[in-house]
């Protein structure tokens, strides 16, 4: 029996370390995994004990790229755990920061991490020499996106403000102004990036994957609505845990989920999008349809653009939200600790992530469950490589690292959070 | 005046909890009233986007930052960078591995070195969480922030008589 084993060791361009094993039999994949032997973090377990009012800040360490998010998801189940309502203006700011951190981590992956594929380079700065326009460009975008982060959060990473109920501080709406003219600016160069990814050459490369994300009735999701699939599950945040499962797998150091009855699915900008096209601004609406995409898109190959369409929404969104900003009447809401458990899912710039805590009655933390996309969607790209793999095993073994490689920064995995990730590692 | 109005500006990269790490940012701190009212002192997380735009539009750079090369900690490397690449380290591949080299290169290909950078390293000994600077780099920070001043303070009149 013909054999050959493909190792990609050390994954480059993504967020932390990991590696690819493929396991060709005769001509075919019979296996592939994605290794993530970044060491686990434990920060589930550093939460317990900690009073809840802390969860924010130190879930926010999760991650560098997308802490908000992390902050996004703790505020929202603890307000769940005491039935704290916040009122819209906080809701509003807290979509704005959120447009912030998404179009910091887009643009980032967009321009240092993906675009090189697609234009045969291997990095970034490699990139830059021929296509420096671009990549300015794609960095004072993602400036822009630091620019809201720090102007809502008091600086550019971890930011400071965000407390259960509400934020610390709010800002005035003169520190909002030169924000929307940057945003102006950010806006245009996003919808050239949509034109500029929109040209790339795609692999055809379509499969039918579950998608999961959040919905909400009018607008495209940040931070509320129900987390819905394209085969007809909708639920809210707090089952959650009775519908997906995660296990242990013995190659990687993150568990794997699984939506029960269903198998691996797959969260981020492809399900955000697939699940949410008519709620996306109409400029981004139009954008996506002229770059080529339809209102769904199951091509993994094709999420650089939907990246880029979500940037335009942000910074469209951005400018509207900061365009009716009044200060609103309480910084945040009084907040009461008791014996609960709450739940929520928000959507980090890679996808859906869950948090859960149990509190005691006087607030500390009894348990804390946090289950990022990366590890969600850890299976969705093992099947991606098992499926997609095959059609390059014929040709060059550096193109089909290449293409591997490729196949896992399609879904921009940050291993940091998942704990963290790339190797290619062919077993034939 | 606004930091990147200044056409002289001195960077201290670092994190300010990771014990040795903090090295540039407290030669920062050490420069704090003690260099010309025109000369920008701005601490950087080192993000390769910001440090770009920190970089764009000066005349004089010098970017401080904690390194590990191997010599005994304390030990300043200077690396003139207007003119010659910093080593990208290894595995600088993922946006987390993104840092003060990558903005040097992006920087050099963009044609936005300043006519005078250079990066002084503070070899560091210790990068232990919530640890703080090692003696030899405490020494360092202060003979490097001495010598900053001298490089960046116009110098002085000679006084009439006081050669010999």
């Amino acid at each position: 029996m013909a054999s050959r084993t493909l190792r990609i060791d050390g994954l480059t361009r993504v967020e932390g370390e990991g590696s690819v094993k493929l396991q060709v039999r005769d001509g075919e994949v019979r296996s592939a995994q994605l290794r993530i032997f970044e060491p686990p973090r434990f920060f589930e377990a550093l939460l317990r004990g900690r009073d809840y009012t802390e969860a924010p800040d130190i879930t926010a360490r999760i991650c560098g790229i997308c802490p908000v998010a992390y902050q996004m998801s703790a505020v929202h189940a603890l307000e769940d755990a005491l039935a704290i309502e916040v009122p819209q203006a906080i809701r509003d700011l807290r979509r704005l920061l959120y447009c912030g951190e998404w179009i910091k981590s887009h643009a980032l992956h967009i321009t240092l991490l993906h675009a090189p594929d697609f234009l045969g380079y291997d990095s970034g700065i490699a990139m830059a020499r021929e296509h420096g326009a671009a990549v300015r460009r794609g960095l004072a975008l993602k400036q822009a996106g630091n620019a809201i982060i720090a102007a809502l959060g008091g600086r550019e990473v971890h930011p400071v403000t965000v407390r259960v109920g509400g934020f610390h501080r709010v800002p005035h709406p003169r520190e909002l102004a030169p924000l929307a003219e940057r945003l102006r600016w950010a806006r245009e160069a996003a919808l050239e990036t949509v034109r500029w990814t929109g040209a790339f050459e795609f692999p055809d490369c379509e499969r039918p994957y579950t998608f999961l994300a959040l919905r909400h009735p009018q607008n495209y999701p940040f931070n509320a609505g129900r987390i819905v699939s394209n085969q007809g599950l909708d639920i809210p945040a707090q089952v959650f845990e009775e519908r997906i499962r995660e296990h242990p797998v013995r190659h990687s150091n993150a568990l794997q989920a699984e939506l029960l009855g269903t198998g691996a699915y797959l969260t981020g900008p492809l399900a955000r999008y697939s699940l949410n096209f008519e709620r996306l601004a109409p400029i981004a609406r139009e954008a996506a349809l002229a770059a080529g995409l339809g209102s769904r898109c199951t091509n993994p190959f094709r999420s650089i653009v939907v990246r880029a369409v979500e940037v335009l929404h942000a910074c469209e969104e951005a400018l509207s939200l900061i365009g009716r900003y009044e200060v609103p009447a309480q910084a945040a809401c009084e907040c009461e600790p008791r014996a609960a458990t709450g739940m929520a899912a928000t959507e980090a710039p890679r996808g859906l992530l869950y948090h859960r805590y149990d509190l005691a009655a006087d607030g500390t933390i009894r348990l804390a469950r946090i289950v990022p996309p990366t590890a969600q969607n850890q299976a969705a790209m093992e099947e991606d490589l098992r499926r997609f793999s095959g059609e390059w095993l014929s040709g060059p073994t550096e193109m089909l690292r290449r293409r591997c490689e490729q196949l896992v920064r399609n879904h921009d995995p940050c291993i940091s959070c998942a704990t963290h990730f790339l190797r290619l590692e062919i077993d034939a | 005046m606004r930091p990147l109005e200044s056409h002289r500006r001195v960077i201290g990269l670092g994190n300010a909890w990771r014990g040795d790490d903090a090295a540039g940012l407290a030669c920062l701190a050490a420069l704090r009233g003690r260099v010309p009212a025109d000369v920008a002192l701005i601490d950087s997380d080192g993000d390769p986007a910001a440090l770009l735009e920190q970089l764009s539009g000066a005349a004089l750079v010098y970017l401080i930052d904690a390194c590990r090369s191997g010599d005994l900690p304390g030990t300043v490397h200077r690396v003139d960078v207007a003119h010659h690449p910093l080593c990208l380290p290894n595995g600088a591949t993922s946006s987390h591995g993104l840092g003060l080299a990558t903005a040097l290169e992006l920087a050099r290909t963009f044609g936005q070195v300043p006519a005078q950078c250079q990066v002084f390293a503070i070899e560091a000994g210790d990068f232990t969480l919530g640890a703080p600077l090692g003696a030899a780099v405490r020494t360092a920070v202060e003979r490097l922030a001495q010598e900053i001043q001298c490089r960046l303070s116009p110098p002085r009149p000679a006084r009439s008589g006081s050669e010999v």
